[in-house]
């Protein structure tokens, strides 16, 4: 008996903490709902059968609201605040009120739920399909399928490496980040003429494409001014990680850096900690440089209160440029394959007023770096 | 001097010892600066400190998994998740829903330390209800927290990561002002102290491992083998609901997505590394925590020696694999085969 009870008691439980997870994100498990219908239908008619099948449900879609522009978006996850930060951004820009109906699908970084919820897309004749790719391959039967059902895929963020099927992408450039972060400190050491630059670099997750990118951009200024890079360690852009490699650097490398470069703000916050505890001077004041990226809310307020010298933004706010391209495309307009997001530079001080470098694709390019104010930092993310 | 030598041989804690010696062995021929321990700030500062600091949470977590797995021959995997939700658990209690950085808190610190603690403690009874009531497998019970605990802490804090910017919530991570001795390290000793006079105070102890060797023996004996199993699944849920506080206080937020990650398999880790069988039944408490310690003694040695990143995990993997190798009965049995075999041929040569 009692056995019995605590089955059924934690047999409740379950439902009612899927239930809760299911409140946040309705369209999420209806649309997964539909697409297990859709499948179901899939797997008795034919391919031809489907898609006239489709065709015809889109002519009903369209004289029920033919106003609004339906769009679906297929989301990574949530996994860090900068996701969120893009998912609001896509949600806001693509609002009933500017003439869009979006269905958002949260894939919760399961690639497989992110495949069957593009094809649902397609099943359900959407007008256009937005794509954060969870993986960089794999997509050319998908995308081919959209294609046969003549609907735009915009791939934002994550690139899609083995196929050219999607109409446009829109991202950054993390190499970009990298690249005008070396460019700022060139400057910034000019200015304060400091000659030996001693760099500590507490690297983001090894292998990811924010890592790579930064990295490689900053080593390139590395390799080209002849800089001392002292080591480079993983904080894994957690704020303990980077707390942890700093407090080992301060012991290894005792008085004999004057540069830290933290590949995201949460691992600047836990190097500020660690360099704090260890009585190393730091930021605008301060021996260190301290260099970060991603610039977010708390980020921002850092360079404000001058801790971080310069921080370099990786743009999480696709939405207005995705909105922008879905209209052009509607309007019959051809659009450019690869869109790179306008990406702010943040500093503490205008020592450095503007960057100059050469950037991933080969341009010139000279981009301002924007002095932190608390107005700056109350719109930050 | 000889038979005091002896002795320490015979003891349990001998080999594992050894290893943590051998580790740190590693640093002497390195860097003899990594010994040195000086003060800065008025708290204690030095690569050793450092060891023992951030080698708290797996100890804590060790003394828990060690009776979990004494007594149930399975381990808890939970327990990194389990310290991610006693953290959002507590921040939220601190901050209030949806709030993702607050300056002052809207409850006292300790409530907030309590409730994460008891979120722990309930995650333990849960896993205890499951694995002595239900008898499902510890591995399977215990997989189920350890997906869903995360996810929770996520909704406790609205999928965001909470900060609390409040200098007194981070004394539990760090240091009590006019305390030179990081406070981690302090509830520590503080938990170690507590789980000893449970264990030998009462005669829990006892039964634990009575019940680890064979809980239907010990039923017939009057033992309660499922209260048994129950408490010891409850003690290693509060123990990491205070590692979860502990990491939360460290970096003061609840990051649900990163704090306690891949924790479960570092305590499991020094369970095995301080010589206990994970086949169950005695233990040996002593040799958890030196593990522990070993482990964050590996940790802080490669990045003090500068592994690359990429090469770190290959490293500390020899590392475990050798000291693994030489605690292992069959290594052992071949020594002193080898040792014997010495002796034979000598005396037949004389």
């Amino acid at each position: 008996m009692k056995r019995k009870l605590l089955a059924i008691g934690l047999g409740a439980l379950m439902a009612i903490s899927m239930a809760a997870c299911g409140s946040g994100s309705s369209a999420t498990s209806t649309a997964a709902s539909s697409a297990a219908t859709a499948d179901d239908t899939g797997s008795v008619v034919t391919d031809t059968d489907a898609q006239s099948l489709a065709q015809s449900i889109k002519e009903d879609a369209g004289t029920n609201d033919g106003s609004l522009i339906t769009v679906g978006f297929s989301q990574v996850g949530h996994e860090s605040d900068w996701r969120t930060a893009s998912t609001n951004s896509v949600k806001e820009a693509f609002s009933k009120d500017n003439g869009f109906d979006l269905q958002f699908v949260d894939c919760d970084n399961n690639s497989e739920t992110q495949l069957q919820s593009v094809r649902n897309f397609i099943q359900q004749q959407v007008d256009y399909i937005i794509i954060d790719p969870i993986v960089s391959t794999g997509w050319d039967t998908v995308l081919t399928e959209a294609q046969d059902a003549d609907i735009p895929v915009i791939v934002i963020d994550r690139t899609i490496d083995d196929s050219d099927k999607y109409t446009a992408w829109i991202g950054t450039d993390t190499k970009n980040e990298g690249l005008a972060a070396g460019a700022w400190l060139k400057d910034y050491a000019k200015a304060k003429g400091i000659s030996d630059l001693n760099i500590l670099v507490i690297s983001g997750t090894t292998g990811s494409s924010a890592q790579i990118g930064r990295t490689e951009g900053f080593d390139q200024y590395v390799k080209s001014e002849g800089w001392n890079k002292l080591d480079e360690q993983t904080g894994d852009f957690t704020q303990d990680g980077g707390q942890q490699v700093m407090e080992s650097y301060c012991k290894s490398y005792a008085g004999k850096f004057n540069v830290v470069v933290c590949q995201n703000d949460n691992e600047a916050f836990g190097a500020i900690d660690a360099m704090k505890a260890a009585g190393v001077s730091y930021g605008a004041d301060g021996d260190v440089i301290v260099i970060s990226f991603d610039a977010c809310k708390a980020g921002l307020q850092m360079v404000l209160d001058g801790d971080i010298n310069a921080d370099f933004q990786c743009n999480p706010l696709q939405g207005p440029d995705c909105a922008k391209i879905v209209k052009a495309l509607d309007a019959g307009q051809d659009v450019e394959k690869e869109t790179f997001m306008a990406e702010p530079w943040y500093a503490h001080d205008d020592t450095v007023k503007s960057v100059s470098y050469t950037n991933n694709a080969g341009k010139d390019v000279t981009e301002d770096m924007i002095v932190v104010t608390q107005d700056i930092v109350d719109a930050g993310y | 001097m000889k038979n005091v030598w002896n002795n320490f041989k015979k003891n349990p804690l001998f080999l594992p010892i050894i290893c943590m010696i051998l580790v740190l062995l590693i640093n002497l021929f390195k860097d003899p600066g990594f010994f040195s321990i000086g003060v800065k700030n008025g708290v204690l500062y030095g690569r050793l400190v450092d060891v023992l600091n951030r080698g708290s949470e797996i100890a804590i977590l060790a003394i828990g998994q060690t009776l979990v797995v004494a007594v149930s021959a399975g381990t808890d995997i939970s327990v990194g998740s389990v310290m991610a939700l006693a953290a959002c658990g507590g921040c939220v209690v601190l901050t209030g829903y949806g709030n993702t950085s607050v300056t002052s808190v809207i409850a006292p610190i300790g409530l907030g330390i309590f409730v994460g603690i008891i979120y722990g403690g309930i995650c333990g009874c849960i896993n205890g209800a499951m694995v002595a009531k239900l008898k499902v497998q510890p591995m399977v019970a215990t997989l189920i927290l350890y997906t869903a605990a995360r996810a929770v802490g996520l909704l406790l804090c609205n999928n965001q990561i909470s900060y609390i910017r409040y200098e007194p919530y981070k004394y539990l991570g760090n240091f009590f002002p006019g305390c030179p001795i990081p406070t981690p390290i302090l509830v520590t000793i503080l938990m170690i102290v507590l789980a000893q006079l449970i264990l030998k105070k009462t005669s829990l102890g006892l039964y634990v491992q009575s019940v680890g060797i064979n809980s239907r023996a010990s039923k017939i004996c009057g033992i309660d083998s499922e209260k048994i199993c129950f408490i010891c699944y409850v003690i290693c849920g509060l123990c990491a609901g205070v590692a979860g506080m502990i990491a939360s206080s460290r970096i003061y937020s609840a990051d649900s997505n990163n704090i306690g990650l891949n924790y479960e398999m570092d305590s499991i880790l020094a369970v095995a590394l301080g010589g206990n069988s994970l086949a169950g039944g005695k233990f040996n408490m002593a040799g958890s925590i030196i593990g522990a310690y070993t482990i964050q003694a590996i940790t802080t040695t490669l990045l003090a020696m500068g592994v690359s990143t990429d090469q770190a995990p290959v490293v500390k993997a020899i590392i475990v694999v050798a000291i693994v190798t030489i605690q292992a009965p069959v290594f052992r049995s071949w020594l002193e085969k080898r040792r014997t075999e010495k002796k034979l041929a000598k005396e037949a040569v004389v």
